[in-house]
Order: structure tokens, then C-alpha cells, then sequence
């Protein structure tokens, strides 16, 4: 082994931590939005990336079966169905439920927690305990090899380009948008958001739809890089509360910093030992860290 | 007998009591050796669900890695049991006869230096609370001397919850990996599956299950106790009057953990195997819901959380396996939702008022009828009959009391 299969090795380890990143980053963006901005802890996050993810998988079936020559544009419309759905979940539940437990943030977590069961159960009953992963169009198969012996697949630079996307959008829509601006003001002073006008009570369910909604997304991207089972939701759930919380919860870009690291660290310890002792060391740094720094790396400068 | 009364009315053991007959006496007179022997399973959970009845309720800090303290106690113990059950006659067709099972799946060839101590019983006994509680210790002190609470502390304790399982089902070798020890057979040359030591594991189970309520509730009725409420509702007035907040909450975080390090060692010893599916995140914040359906400021009312939601848990999940996980997330909604202090304040709101109305119309009736007697009889014995409705209606009275402190 020379240096630079050595540096290849190095590299197309390095890109699979990025897969990861992008699927960490991306149910980091919603819960930072969700828990960050609203307070709120919201435990059936990973149920609405499975969502996401099924609906990909059913997009998939469904082409196939009746619309086989659409086969390869199916995957964006789905995406963008994956978002609505998970949409909409978020609205209903907001609605139904987290509206009349914002006093109490212990118990959200509980009742969002017992969501996050019924949801599971439903998957099991509905769509069937096995895992599944969906068709995946030709052009997100395969690998791209800029050099002999370096291979970096294609669907890793597809979920990578969707997060950019993604999170450009969201911290855009934060800082420009009417939504933004409503958010922001309702973050830093509920009661004078409310006496300027803003309806608050329509921004938080907007949010925390729009947080639901993004996990949509992250499930997307996730069927590309692994397949789907009820619980595959449930996996992620500590592990992007870890990232929202290490990152800082009030900061975007700290969201953005921490999943980077929690990613890279954990990637490149699983090529020097077993996968489940790399994700324990990952944890317990961040654990230990979190114990020494609980402000996060980015904290708010801002008291409240 | 006064003296005694007033006991029972200032640490409001009449509950207790009531919980003490029903586990001592009712169950085991009704019940067959194997239910029985799940009820103590079940109890072993109830250890934690009183431990969150302290650090959430009067605390008011939730903690989602109770497990991780049921796991290490229950694995303090396994370790000791299975140690003794694969001594090297038994385990004489293994390539190392003498060492755990799945050490030898696992191509150990040696005991490893952490498992040398679980060969003695004090030392286990020992390391059942004094793990929990050191890690506990680290834990909320850290978390605490920084004023961290809330949200923040659930998470934190969810992930020590998840990095314990990875860790566990990880190091196979070491720990049995998902499979967890099994067949724990006897303890000093005990058994511990025949039927007379199933009967007295429940009884051991239930004395100290009852004796941690009553140290619950004697920290509840101190000092401490107010403390750890007033610090719940308004802790920054609490700091302004010169306490140490993070130390109260400290001690009484180490003081559950040590409480659910007893609850998994007795499980281990009761159930005869210890598994990581003990120690993750589903089942803390399974035992998170016992807490919350039994009331979550009542200790007593936690038993009984407990005891109802697993005889559910083991109906429906015989019966009717899909139905479970709905029923159970609707248990976590409905609590959070419409009852908030669960099975205990409906009792407090519904059954307590109830009786007490009740209790006052069949005073009113009583004194009618004694004024009627009064009026009726001749004038000497108005006196006598006016002297008995009193006490006459005090027997209900009292027994309102007892009822009434149950929740």
C-alpha cells in the first residue's frame, strides 16, 4: 500500500462520512428549527424522515408498475412529495397536539414520543415490517472516478448537492423571508411578536410543519444511501438531538459544524475499529464535551 | 396507638399500608407461582418508576436513562450469578472450561480483570447501587453545577442510554452481546428457580421495594422534600436564599439511580437472565411511563403505574401482539394530555371528593336521625344518643382518611 492508495482510501472515507453528514445535517436542520427555535422536542422526528423515505419507496413501485418510461425523473417529484407529506404530518400534529404543550417541554417529549410509536406501528401494519429500499433511477447509481482507484459513488453526490440545496433554502428563508422574520421575532419576544401583529399561534405551526417537512427530505436522501424499516427512524432520533444540541441549539450554522464533525469523527474511527465501537467513542466525546461545554460550540450570544 | 396514628397521618403511610397488604398478603393468595413471579418482575421496574417519581416529579427533571441504571445493577448481579454458574465441571466441553459461555463463543481464553471481583458476593453486592450511583454522580454533577436541566438533561441521558447498548452488544465478549447472560441458575449454591426460592425473591422484592417508598417518603416530608419542589417551581428564588440547588438535585438523581441499580439486581435474580434490551432507550422511557400513568407525584401511585401498564403490556403483546404499540401510544399521549398527574390525581380529583361528600351527607343523615331520637326519646337519654352519632359517624371518617392518602 502506497501513499497514495493510502490518500484514496483517506478520501472515499471521508466521502462516506459526507453521506452520513448530509442525512445528520439534514434532521439536525429540522430539529434545530423545531427545538432551536420553538423549544420544542420533538421525538417522532425520525418517524417523519421514514415517511419521506416511504414515500420515495412507493413513488418508486408506483412508476414502475404504470409509468415505467418516467423511471428516471421520478426521484425529484418524489422528493418534493416527501417534503409535502411529511408537511402535512407536521400541521396535523401541530394542530392536534404540540399547540396545547408548549408550557410544558417534558411532556411534549412523552406525547410526541407515543407518536412516534403509533407512526412506527402504522408503517409495520400498512407498508410491511421489512425493510425496503426503492428503485433508484440509473443516473444515481454507479461511481464517478476522476482517478484510477478512487471511486466516489454518485448517489453520495446527489444527497450531498440536495442538502446544499437544502440548507441554503432554509437559512435564505430564515434570514430574508416574511417567515423568517416572523420566526425570528417570535424567538427573541413572543409577547411583543404577538402585540406587533404577527399571529404567532399560525408561525409556530408553520414551523414546526416546516421542520416535519425537512425530515422529509432527509428521508429522501437517506433511501439512496440505505434501506427502510419502521424503525429506521428511531435510529437517528439521539443521534440528531446530539447534533442539534452539540451545534448549539439557537445556531444554524452550528447544526451545520456538528454534524460535520459528529460525521467525519465517526466515519473515520469506523475504518480503524468495528462500527459500533466508533459510534460509541463518537457519542461519548460528544457526551463528555456536552458535559464540560452545555452551551453547545456555538452559543447565542444573546441572553434571554 | 396515638402515637402511632400520628405516625401513619404525617408520613401519610396509610397508601403504604394499603400497597403493603395488597403485595404481601392479596397476590400471593391469589395468584399461582408464575404470575406471582411476573408481578415481581414487574415490581423490579416499579423500583425506577418511584426513583422518577422523586428526580421528575419533585425534581422536575426528567431523565430518560433510568435504564442504564436498572442495566448496570441487573448486570452487576448477572455477572456474579453467571460466574457462578459456569464453574468448570458444568463447563468442562468449552475450549476454557471455567469462564461464561459466550466468553468461550468468543475465543476467550481467560476471565478479563473487571469480571475477578464479581466472584464475591459483598463486592456484588456492593457494586449493584455503588456503580449506578458513581455514574450517576458524574453525570449530574456535571450537568447540574452547570445549571443545565430540563430538555437538555433528557437528552443527555438518552444518549448515555444508547452509548451503554452500543457498548453492550458491541463487546460481545465481555458482556454477551445482544443475547445479554442467560441461564443464571443459583446463587452461593442457592437455586433460585425452584418455586420456595421464587416466594421468597417476591418477598425480598417487596420489603425492599417498600422500604424505598418509605425512604422516598420520609426525604418528601424533610426539609429536602420541600426543597427539591420549591426548586422545581422557582428555582432561581430557591439559589437567591442561599441554597445549593445542583447538590439537592445531585443527591437525589444518585439516590434514584442506586434505587434502579437494586430494582435490575433483583430482576436479574427473579428472572434468571439480563439482556441489553433492559438498558436502551425504548425501555427508559417505558419506565418513564409507569411513573407517569401511576402519578407522577406519588410514589405509591408509581407502583401501581407500574403493575397496570406491564399486566397490559404482557395481555395485549400475548393477545393481540399490533394492538400494543397503539394502546401504548396512546397511554403517552392521553397522560400527557388529559391527565397529567395520572391514576393518582384522578383518585385526588374524582374518588377523594366523592367520598368526602358522600362522607358529609352520611353525617348530615346521622345527626337528623340522632336529632330525631333525641326529639322521640324522653329527655334523659337525648344526651347518650347525641354523644353516640358522633362516633358513629367518626368510623367512616377515618376510614375516608385511609382511602383518601392513597393517592
Amino acid at each position: 500500500m502506497n501513499f497514495s492508495d493510502l490518500l484514496n482510501i483517506g478520501l472515499m472515507q471521508g466521502f462516506a462520512g459526507l453521506s452520513l453528514f448530509a442525512v445528520l445535517l439534514l434532521m439536525g436542520l429540522g430539529l434545530a428549527i423545531i427545538f432551536g427555535q420553538m423549544g420544542v422536542i420533538n421525538m417522532a422526528h425520525g418517524e417523519f424522515m421514514a415517511i419521506g423515505a416511504y414515500t420515495i419507496y412507493l413513488g418508486s413501485q408506483l412508476t414502475e408498475q404504470y409509468a415505467p418510461s418516467l423511471m428516471p425523473v421520478y426521484f425529484p417529484l418524489a422528493v418534493i412529495l416527501a417534503f409535502c407529506f411529511a408537511f402535512a404530518g407536521g400541521w396535523l400534529i401541530e394542530w392536534s397536539l404540540i399547540r396545547h404543550l408548549y408550557k410544558r417541554p417534558l411532556d411534549t417529549l412523552l406525547a410526541t414520543w407515543g407518536i412516534s410509536l403509533a407512526m412506527q406501528q402504522c408503517f409495520r401494519t400498512f407498508i410491511g415490517p421489512k425493510e425496503v429500499s426503492p428503485t433508484l433511477p440509473d443516473w444515481l447509481l454507479g461511481s464517478w472516478a476522476p482517478v484510477s482507484g478512487l471511486d466516489i459513488p454518485r448517489n453520495g453526490m446527489f444527497v450531498l448537492a440536495l442538502t446544499a440545496v437544502v440548507t441554503c433554502g432554509v437559512l435564505l428563508a430564515l434570514s430574508k423571508s416574511r417567515w423568517g422574520l416572523r420566526v425570528r421575532a417570535t424567538v427573541s419576544n413572543r409577547v411583543m411578536a404577538n402585540a406587533t401583529g404577527i399571529d404567532t399561534r399560525k408561525t409556530d405551526r408553520l414551523t414546526f410543519a416546516i421542520g416535519c417537512g425537512i425530515a422529509g427530505v432527509a428521508g429522501a436522501a437517506f433511501t439512496t444511501i440505505g434501506s427502510t424499516g419502521p424503525t429506521s427512524g428511531q435510529l437517528y432520533i439521539v443521534d440528531s438531538f446530539l447534533v442539534v444540541t452539540f451545534g448549539g441549539a439557537a445556531s444554524l450554522l452550528g447544526t451545520v459544524v456538528s454534524a460535520f464533525g459528529i460525521a467525519q469523527t465517526q466515519s473515520l474511527a469506523e475504518f480503524f475499529m468495528p462500527g459500533s465501537m466508533a459510534k460509541m467513542l463518537t457519542l461519548t466525546l460528544i457526551v463528555v464535551i456536552l458535559m464540560m461545554r452545555p452551551q453547545g460550540l456555538f452559543a447565542s450570544k444573546v441572553r434571554r | 396507638m396515638t402515637a402511632l396514628r400520628d405516625l401513619i397521618k404525617r408520613y401519610q403511610l396509610a397508601s403504604v399500608l394499603v400497597l403493603t397488604l395488597l403485595l404481601a398478603v392479596v397476590l400471593p393468595l391469589t395468584l399461582d407461582i408464575f404470575r406471582l413471579n411476573l408481578v415481581g418482575k414487574y415490581l423490579t421496574y416499579a423500583f425506577v418508576a418511584v426513583g422518577l417519581v422523586m428526580v421528575w416529579g419533585y425534581g422536575g427533571v426528567l431523565s430518560l436513562g433510568q435504564g442504564v441504571f436498572f442495566g448496570l445493577g441487573g448486570y452487576a448481579m448477572a455477572m456474579f450469578l453467571k460466574l457462578e454458574a459456569s464453574d468448570p465441571i458444568t463447563t468442562k466441553i468449552q475450549s476454557t472450561p471455567g469462564i461464561p459461555d459466550f466468553m468461550d463463543w468468543n475465543q476467550l481464553t481467560a476471565l478479563p480483570l473487571f469480571w475477578e471481583p464479581f466472584k464475591s458476593l459483598p463486592f456484588t453486592l456492593i457494586a449493584v447501587i455503588a456503580v449506578p450511583t458513581l455514574l450517576a454522580w458524574i453525570i449530574s454533577y456535571a450537568m447540574f453545577k452547570r445549571r443545565v436541566g430540563g430538555v437538555y438533561f433528557a437528552i443527555i441521558t438518552q444518549a448515555v442510554a444508547l452509548i451503554l447498548t452500543v457498548l453492550i452488544i458491541g463487546q460481545q465478549g465481555y458482556t454477551g452481546g445482544v443475547n445479554g447472560m442467560t441461564d443464571l441458575k443459583t446463587m452461593l449454591g442457592w437455586d433460585t428457580r425452584t418455586n420456595g426460592a421464587k416466594y421468597i425473591l417476591y418477598y425480598v422484592c417487596v420489603a425492599l421495594l417498600i422500604g424505598s417508598i418509605l425512604l422516598c417518603r420520609w426525604i418528601q416530608t424533610g426539609k429536602a422534600g420541600t426543597l427539591l419542589l420549591a426548586m422545581r417551581d422557582k428555582e432561581d428564588r430557591v439559589r437567591f436564599s442561599g441554597y445549593d440547588v445542583a447538590n439537592f438535585r445531585v443527591f437525589t438523581f444518585c439516590l434514584t439511580a442506586a434505587l434502579s441499580g437494586i430494582g435490575g439486581a433483583l430482576f436479574s435474580l427473579q428472572v434468571g437472565f439480563m439482556s441489553p434490551s433492559f438498558v436502551g432507550i425504548v425501555p427508559s422511557i417505558e419506565m418513564v411511563i409507569f411513573a407517569a400513568v401511576g402519578g407522577r407525584m406519588s410514589l405509591v401511585g408509581a407502583v401501581y403505574g407500574t403493575l397496570l401498564v406491564n399486566a397490559g403490556k404482557t395481555f395485549f403483546s400475548e393477545s393481540f401482539p399490533d394492538l400494543w404499540l397503539f394502546l401504548m401510544a396512546a397511554l403517552f399521549i392521553g397522560v400527557t394530555m388529559a391527565f397529567p398527574m395520572g391514576l393518582a390525581g384522578l383518585w385526588q380529583d374524582h374518588v377523594v371528593p366523592w367520598w368526602a361528600k358522600r362522607r358529609s351527607e352520611m353525617r348530615k343523615d346521622k345527626a337528623a336521625a340522632a336529632r330525631r331520637a333525641a326529639e322521640d326519646d324522653a329527655s334523659g337519654a337525648a344526651p347518650e344518643a347525641a354523644a353516640k352519632a358522633p362516633r358513629a359517624a367518626g368510623t367512616p371518617e377515618r376510614l375516608g382518611d385511609v382511602a383518601g392518602q392513597r393517592a
